[in-house]
């Protein structure tokens, strides 16, 4: 048989593809991969399509045992790799021969290490999507030991050859993120923009694929008593609840949401948020508002 | 096809404002305009003048996410001259209900009627989909009249089970699968599985712009 078998889950580990975008409108988060690039590359290394489904985990890493001969590459956050017990290289195409279990350690530094099978992971798909997604129940369920996950077909193009080195991003301690300011920044006191401009936010434990939570000075609304009708949303929003600690929203963010966003950092940010473990000191660089409405 | 470019606008101007650097969340001003919004963006997308990731109808506002240009849909949106359009195409949803929530007390209270009649008047009214949120298959339902607008409970319930029919604020919605909930209960509907089917094209039962009709059973 053609699969894989997880021997160890870890704190949480999910099958992630390019998720499902397009169905917002009927209260469809787009999940899929949190880090993208490092998905993306993980899957080029095993030579595979780049939006093939991989496995994402969560700061405990995960063991897995193959069922037939096939290609590794462990990447994202950097973490020890050993197939029966062997040291191997982390971030570089690995063989496996059937039977052999690949252990992907914790994460040394971010939140999240890729594992991508050349051939790609095809567990039940709802929406066109393999990808497991927290807050809609959507895709496979999370990862338990016991789970088998069926292996696509070797791809066409074999691993491409080992370079060195693989062209990882980093991960870094303290992050500090482009804020394109809006839609509700009308929603906020003046203070508040200059609060966003020179505070720092730290990362809380009760951060997950949903969003992170942020910790720090309180972003005051200018009118707490206002409310705001339900509202569309964005991956990359940051959205401000009455307590004033924002949420910067992820993957598999809520489609639509009451609260203000008061801005929307980029796909880049996105990713780095995505590898931000709790303790993580987060700065925001606000990009004033573009002002349309006085265009014409 | 018909054009957004004529007849006028009920409700005022659409205000483009930046969601991120792909995003715009049209405010309509009010929920009449913002369904005239997203029926004119799902056309211009239909006929290839608009390429967008997701267009997302909210209570007043329409998200466009996903377009390359943000500013040049922002430069063109003030302009744009909605039909009022209330022709509806397409079948009236049934939804079959039986009266029986926990919460039918309570909201006969507030409505002011007895218990029994709580069916009656929800059951008597055409609703439209709005919006969909909260969880797939769950939309917010419009068209209870304002009277009967009540706020929702002070503490959330944890739970609720699948299939409960609700009413919060101008909303009335039906809960696809166990959540945490804090609208009012007043009904079950018999068969929660039918608002939710990934295998169905399209997966939700009320996609927004749906009419939807609730019908009193006795289980």
């Amino acid at each position: 048989m053609s699969y894989i078998e997880i021997i160890r889950s870890g704190a949480l580990t999910t099958c992630q593809d390019g998720g499902r975008p397009g169905w917002a409108h009927l209260a469809v988060p787009p999940s899929g991969a949190a880090d993208r690039p490092s998905w993306r590359l993980a899957n080029q290394l095993a030579g595979n399509a780049t939006a093939a489904c991989a496995l994402e985990t969560t700061l405990t890493g995960c063991t897995v045992r193959a069922h037939r001969d096939v290609t590794v590459v462990v990447g994202g956050a950097p973490c020890a790799v050993t197939v029966d017990g062997r040291p191997e290289a982390w971030g570089q195409p690995v063989k496996l021969t059937a039977g052999s279990v690949l252990d992907a350690g914790p994460a040394e530094v971010g939140v999240r290490s890729y594992l991508a099978f050349s051939g790609g992971l095809h567990p039940k798909a709802s929406l066109g999507s393999h990808s497991t997604c927290l807050l809609s129940g959507l895709g496979p369920a999370p990862l338990k030991d016991g789970d088998t996950i069926p292996l696509g077909p070797s791809p066409a193009h074999p691993p491409l050859p080992t370079q060195w080195p693989a062209p990882w991003a980093g991960v870094s301690e303290e992050r500090v993120m482009k804020l394109h300011l809006g839609p509700r920044l009308d929603r906020f006191t003046a203070d508040a923009v200059n609060e966003l401009a020179k505070g720092v936010w730290t990362v809380s434990e009760s951060s997950n694929r949903v969003g992170l939570r942020l910790v720090g000075p309180p972003l005051r609304h200018a009118n707490p008593e206002a409310e705001l009708p339900s509202e569309g949303i964005v991956a990359g929003s940051l959205q401000v609840p009455a307590d004033g600690q924002p949420i910067l929203f992820g993957a598999d963010h809520p489609t639509t949401g009451s609260y203000p966003v008061i801005g929307v950092v980029g796909a880049g940010a996105l990713a780095a948020a995505a590898q931000a473990r709790p303790g993580t000191r987060i700065r925001f660089v606000p990009l004033p508002m573009p002002q349309w409405n006085e265009m014409t | 096809m018909t054009a957004p470019h004529t007849g006028r606008n009920p409700g005022g101007r659409l205000k483009p404002l930046p969601s991120g650097p792909r995003g715009v969340l049209i405010d309509c001003g009010t929920g009449e305009l913002a369904r005239a919004c997203y029926r004119a963006l799902q056309a211009r997308r239909v006929n290839g003048s608009l390429d967008a990731t997701d267009l997302v109808p909210g209570a007043t506002t329409v998200l466009v996410d996903g377009v390359e240009e943000p500013e040049l849909l922002a430069a063109e949106i003030p302009g744009w001259v909605l039909t009022d359009d209330t022709e509806h195409t397409g079948e009236t949803v049934e939804i079959p209900v039986c009266y029986d929530g926990p919460d039918l007390e309570a909201v006969a209270e507030l409505w002011g009627v007895a218990p029994e009649a709580v069916g009656d008047v929800h059951a008597s009214v055409e609703y439209e989909a709005a919006f969909c949120g909260f969880t797939p298959g769950f939309a917010y339902l419009e068209g209870l009249p304002e009277r009967y607008h009540v706020p929702r409970l002070e503490t959330p319930r944890t739970s609720v089970p699948a299939g409960s029919v609700a009413v919060a604020g101008p909303y009335t919605g039906v809960y696809p699968r166990a959540t945490p909930g804090g609208w009012r209960l007043i009904a079950t509907t018999t068969n929660p599985g039918r608002l939710w089917n990934e295998h169905r094209e399209p997966a939700a039962l009320l996609v927004p712009g749906t009419r939807v009709r609730f019908v009193k059973v006795e289980i």
